[in-house]
């Protein structure tokens, strides 16, 4: 089967791959696996107090398609709001990458991997909201007071 | 000439179970490749040669499922009504997943070791292991029956997928480093 060129491209000059720490409490981390081929698919976003994703990295154990829609999938992250990425739909990376229908699941595998962070940064930042607000009050509250 | 009805099991003469009797399943095999061979059919019509192609794969496709334990696992959740759907189903237990990608990384760090083979024999170890246990592990769930059973059974055939997979690429990494 022959790969299309853009997958050829990023597969030859991935994008973004690497590691961000997965305990920084403004990195979102998504792990995601495809049984049918083993691949596996590690997603992570850096975002600011804007709620913007400065960065994003990935590593990815599978075929080129796989590799080519999760380095794809960190290029369009990066410079959105997590409301803007996680509109982010597979049928889009798989057009984009000419992908044929064979490894359509390649894609499927990169769009759940943004969910996945996006999720794990959420559920991180609702902790750390939860805490800070148990700790003192909020801005509001001590603006009323004065 | 056989019923393509029957289950894989039933074509073979033997029971439906985890365990398969490998050297009963080789000579049965052969009785039957026998039986549909193509080439006895070649001076009949078209309509008889194209089943015997028909059987002949079959029979093939029978005896890959329940030769390899992955592929006959799959197959009795099948016949139990389950329908192991490996594209769709993405997110799986993170814990698993982040060892798949440790255990990955260190196959990616076999030709850099200071003593590849004895890399390369600890991680076929540790995968042949692996596999071993989950093959347990579907056993005994598959043998209760249960709806939980079989939802349990259906994750650790997922998981062992990845680990064939995994065993297969450090078989490939094997005859690499022999060269």
């Amino acid at each position: 089967m022959a790969y299309s060129e853009k997958v050829i491209d990023h597969y030859e000059n991935p994008r973004n791959v690497g590691k961000l720490d997965q305990e920084a409490g403004n990195v979102g981390t998504g792990m995601v696996g495809a049984p049918a081929c083993g691949d596996v698919m590690r997603l992570q976003i850096q975002v600011n107090d804007d709620g913007v994703i400065e960065d994003a990295r990935f590593k990815t154990y599978g075929c080129g398609s796989a590799i080519a829609s999760s380095s794809l999938a960190t290029e369009w992250m990066k410079g959105k709001t997590l409301d803007e990425a996680v509109t982010i739909k597979n049928t889009d990376i798989a057009e984009e990458l000419a992908l044929p229908p064979v490894k359509i699941h390649c894609s499927v595998l990169a769009e759940d991997a943004i969910k996945a962070a996006i999720d794990d940064y959420r559920a991180k930042h609702d902790d750390q909201e939860e805490q800070e607000g148990r700790q003192q009050p909020s801005q509001e509250e001590s603006q009323e007071e004065e | 000439m056989f019923d393509l009805t029957k289950n894989y099991f039933e074509l073979f003469g033997l029971p439906v179970s985890c365990q398969v009797d490998l050297k009963a399943l080789s000579g049965q095999y052969r009785v039957l490749q026998r039986a549909v061979h193509p080439d006895r059919f070649a001076s009949d019509d078209e309509r008889q040669q194209l089943l015997a192609v028909q059987y002949a794969s079959h029979v093939n496709d029978a005896f890959h499922t329940l030769k390899q334990p992955l592929n006959r696992a799959i197959y009795l959740l099948k016949l139990a009504g389950r329908d192991v759907d490996m594209e769709r189903n993405t997110v799986m237990d993170t814990a698993f997943l982040m060892e798949q990608m440790e255990l990955r990384e260190s196959v990616d760090e076999v030709r850099s070791d200071a003593h590849p083979e004895k890399a390369l024999e600890l991680l076929v170890a540790r995968v042949d292991g692996d596999i071993d246990d989950y093959l347990l592990h579907f056993e005994q769930c598959w043998q209760s029956a249960g709806k939980e059973d079989l939802d349990q059974a259906e994750a650790v055939v997922k998981k062992m997928q990845f680990m064939v997979k995994l065993a297969a690429e450090l078989e490939a990494l094997e005859s690499d480093l022999l060269d």
